[in-house]
Order: structure tokens, then sequence, then C-alpha cells
């Protein structure tokens, strides 16, 4: 494939995603918000595999070395610790019946 | 592995990362899908490791184990009310790696006999440009949130005109850049200044800009991760960044409608210098008097509402008293008393922040009001408490057209038959903004730390 047509198939995806983007976020509630955050905060952390494949490199400098490895560590920091912080969230908001005055004083001995 | 079928599994990637934002549209099985999102993201890189070829297995692996024990580490230990800064800290990490990726490929093609493409090299540039802006802006917006630096706007003479020429000299060097010219320090320059221009511009901003700003630096990171796919020719990136990109801009955009400023006014805004006017005015005093009360006052008004309505903003995560606020409110009801939470949309330092911390607390989700239906109910409430909240229940906001967020969305608070405020002290909040709410007739002040002033109110309550 040419390199032009790439560039044309890579734009067309690029545009379809942002309408994709508007439309899957349009439908997440206020409440829960800073997950959504959180959990896109996580969906960029992909920037790791663009690290990789940078420090992947065959013939590479010491220049490529520092800077690629660096670059993984920043990006798992990021793919790692999105994920977590987003499941700690999600965890808190899955268990909801409508809650028992019981819970409350057992909760505030928890994590708080 | 052939470059198809490494796409065709980054494609079922792209899929999980799909699903993880659909199936958050409930809470219901939110979590489920940010565990198909993990797994996804696993595949993404066992591929990419593949792909590599395993030359420099060892140091992936280091690397991988640096980061990712770090963000683990990080992650896991964070209280829950200190959510706002570890997500601007994984947000400019992930920035950073943008940038860093820029680099480490404009060093690799710079000795290339021909020009790169004119895409590659803007790609290079702007992945370059925004990931530096948005880690910087990061780090300074952890900064402040953890407060190793001062929350208050920090403001000087001619600052937009600094900001605004510094980002037009970056923007003017990528340009040079992606016109092919191959020299090594052009990029240097442009992540330098960008990173000086992304500390310079979240500075200034403050108090409950604070969630506007957070969002757009989300979607900052995005973008640049969505640019650096065209880089590296790879489609993951490009699809999973503008996604992101996607979502920072449309959260940007609602906050900025929460507060009826557009995003300009909120990054370039004169929230400082109005400020500064307004906190020497309050310092003056201006002969008004406050009331306060003593706790076992407010527990008696309280124990004999018919309704009573929290509003917690960011002094209530500060406080960590949400499950208190949530052991009175209980106790409250018990008592027949009927409770609901007011939620002022960027109440707190991130979208949706008091959410999350009421969720920790298990408070039931139909006693959540957003703000127009809150509104609603003030005029029949009896009890309004305000938990740690200030800009968003300033009246100045719909009075006092001098003031730095008049025109912004309230919390009529004042409706209610009488309001109680729980504050630490008169000192003006984040945001330093005086408060005319305070010197109501109608309002009460409750002095102290809002954990130590709840627990007197159900000691209170329950004594009755």
């Amino acid at each position: 494939m040419s390199h032009n047509m790439l560039l044309v198939f890579e734009v067309t995806i690029l545009v379809l995603a942002i309408f994709l983007g508007f439309e899957v976020i349009s439908k997440v509630p206020t409440l829960l918000h800073t997950p959504l955050m959180s959990g896109t905060n996580a969906i960029h952390g992909i920037v790791v595999c663009g690290a990789m494949l940078v420090l992947g490199l065959g013939h590479k400098g010491p220049f490529a070395w520092v800077i690629g490895f660096l670059a993984v560590v920043l990006g798992s920091a990021n793919v790692v610790g999105g994920f977590v912080v987003t499941d700690r969230m999600l965890e808190m908001f899955k268990k909801r019946e409508p809650a028992k005055a019981v819970d409350a004083s057992q909760n505030s001995k928890g994590d708080a | 592995m052939s470059t198809n079928v490494s796409n065709l599994v980054y494609l079922l990637t792209i899929v999980t990362f799909i699903l993880a934002l659909r199936y958050l549209s409930s809470p219901a099985h939110a979590r489920r899908g940010n565990q198909i999102g993990a797994a996804g993201m696993v595949v993404a890189v066992v591929v990419t490791w593949i792909k590599t070829g395993g030359t420099s297995w060892w140091a992936l692996a280091l690397g991988m184990l640096l980061g990712g024990g770090f963000g683990a580490v990080a992650a896991r230990r964070v209280k829950m009310t200190a959510m706002p800064q570890m997500v601007a800290l994984f947000n400019g990490v992930g920035g950073g790696a943008a940038s860093l990726i820029a680099l480490v490929e404009f060093h690799r093609i710079v000795p290339a006999a021909g020009r790169p493409t004119f895409d590659i090299s803007t790609a290079i540039a702007l992945s370059g440009l925004i990931g530096a802006i948005s880690f910087a802006g990061s780090m300074v917006a952890f900064a402040k949130l953890q407060e190793l630096i001062k929350g208050r706007p920090i403001t000087y003479p001619g600052q937009k005109f600094v900001n605004l020429a510094l980002l037009g000299a970056c923007a003017a060097l990528g340009v040079v850049i992606a016109t092919g010219v191959q020299t090594e320090w052009l990029l240097w320059a442009v992540i330098g200044g960008a990173a000086l221009f992304g500390v310079l511009f979240v500075l200034p901003i403050g108090g409950a800009d604070m969630p506007v700003v957070i969002s757009l630096l989300n979607a900052f990171t995005g973008l640049a991760v969505a640019v650096g796919g065209f880089e590296l020719e790879n489609n993951l990136l490009i699809v999973s960044g503008m996604l992101v990109g996607a979502s920072g801009t449309l959260l940007t955009m609602m906050m900025g409608k929460a507060m009826n400023r557009s995003i300009a006014n909120v990054i370039f805004g004169a929230f400082g210098q109005v400020t500064a006017e307004a906190a020497a005015v309050a310092a003056g005093g201006g002969g008004q008097a406050v009331r306060s009360v003593s706790a076992d006052d407010v527990a008696v008004m309280l124990a004999y509402a018919h309704k009573v309505v929290f509003v917690p903003g960011y002094g209530l995560a500060v406080a960590q008293a949400q499950h208190d606020v949530r052991q009175l409110a209980d106790l409250l009801e018990s008592k027949g008393v009927e409770i609901s939470y007011a939620i002022h949309p960027v109440a707190g330092r991130m979208p949706g922040h008091m959410n999350v911390l009421l969720a920790e607390a298990n408070v039931p989700y139909p006693q959540l009001k957003e703000m127009d239906d809150a509104n609603g109910e003030f005029p029949r409430t009896d009890v309004a408490v305000v938990v740690g909240a200030n800009d968003v229940v300033n009246p100045d906001a719909r009075n006092n057209q001098s003031s730095p967020i008049y025109g912004m969305p309230i919390l009529n608070v004042d409706d209610a038959q009488t309001v109680v405020v729980l504050k630490r002290s008169m000192n003006p909040g984040f945001a330093g903004i005086e408060n005319p709410l305070f010197y109501n007739p109608k309002t009460v002040m409750l002095f102290g730390d809002a954990k130590d002033s709840i627990l007197k109110l159900v000691a209170g309550v329950k004594s009755l």
C-alpha cells in the first residue's frame, strides 16, 4: 500500500473515531463522570505500545535506548495506574441496593 | 508476526476499549467494562511485544516492571479523596510518553537521506508539542491538588501575552519541523517550550476551574497519543487516542457549560486579578457579621426538620467526611426526615468528584440530585447543610456583575428556610472569592473541621 493511501485510511479512521467517541461518551451519566475520566485515562495508556515499538527498534543508539526506556516506564505507569484506579472507583459504584443504615458505620472503619 | 495479523489483533483491542466506554452507561456493569478494556490492553501489549522481535526484551521488561509497579502501588494506596490528583498524574505520564516517542522517532529519521514525509514530521512535531503541554500541565495540576504548591491562582502582569507568545513560538518551530527541516534541537525546543507553556497555563487556574482543566488535559493526552499513532503508522494508537480526545473534549464542554463560561475564558480568564481585589475587600470586613452556632443547636434544627438537603463540596473531600455525612443522614432518616444531596456539576476538583465520594459512602442513588432538580427542591427544604462547598453556592454568581463567577449557575441554597454552613474558618475558599451567603440572615455558620462537626451533629441528634 502506498504511503498516501495509508495516510488516507488513517485519517478516515481518525474522523470515525471522533464521532464514535462523542456518541459513546454522551451516553455516560453524570454519576460516572469521574470513572469515565479515569477510564479514558487508562485507555490512552495504549501509548505504552508505541513506546515499546520505539524501544524495540533494531539498530538504536544510546539516545533511543534511554528515551525509549523512559517512555516505556511512563506508559506502563499510565496503563496500570489508570486501570487500577478506575477499578477501585467502579467497585464502589457496583454494590448498590437500597442501602441499609448498618453498612455506613461499617464503611467508616474501612479505608476512608 | 505479520503486520496484517497484528493489526487484526489490535482491532480486537479497539473493540474492547469501545465496550469499556459503552459499559460505563450504567453503574451496574461499568466495572465489567473496565475489566474488558484491561484485558484488551494486555492483548495489545503481548502482540506488540512479539512485534518487537525480542531484541530488547530485558529493557522492555524492566521498564514495564518499574512503571507498572509504580502505577499499581500508587493506585492501590491512594485514598478516594485524593483521586483527582492521581488522575492528573496518570494523565501526565501518558502525555510525557507520547512526547518522548516523538523525540526517539525524530532522532531515528534525522540521519536518513531524503526528507521525511510531511505527515510524519507534522505528527512528530504535534505529538511532541501536545504531549509536553499535557505532561507539564498535569504535573502542575497534581502539585496544586496535592497542595505542594498554592491552590490560589498565581498571576503576574502580561501573563496572557507571555503565554500566547510562547505557544506561538512553539507552534512556529513545529511548522518548521513539519516542512521537513531535520534539525534535532528544533524538536527539543518545541518540547521544552511546550512544557513551559503547560506550567504557565495551569498555574493561574484555580479552584472551581480545576474540573475544566483536568478534562482538558485529558483530551490533550488523548490527542497526543492519536497523533503519535500517525507517526508510528499504528491504527490502535490513532483510534484509542482519539476516543479519549473526544471524551475529554465533551467533558470539558460540559464543565464549561455548567459554569456558563467559555473554555477560552477559563484558560485565559481574569479569575486571578478580580479575586485579589475581592479578597482585599473581604479582609476589610465590610462591617457585616456572621452568625455562629453550636453543633447542638444545629442538631435540634436537623432532627425536627421535614426535609434536609446536604450540599457537598471539596471541603467534604478534604475532611474525608463522606461516611460521617452518610451516617448523619441515616440517623435523620430514621427520625423521619427526608434527605437528599444536591450535586453541582463542578463541585470538587474533577467532573463527577462528589458522586465518587458519596458512592464510597454507599449513598443511595435516588438521593443524589443534579443541579436543576435540587434547585426545584430548595424552596420546600427546611435546612440546607453546606459541607465544604463555597463557589457553587455563592449568590454573587446570580447578583453581582463584578464577581469573577458572575453568570455561573449555582445551587440556590438560600431558597431554603435555613442554611447551615460547615466551614473551617472565615478564610475565602480555594478560589479566594468572598461569599455573601455567609452574611445572609438565614445562614448560620458551624465552624470547625467538617468531619468533627458532622460527628458532633451525629452525637447531638442521637442524644435527642
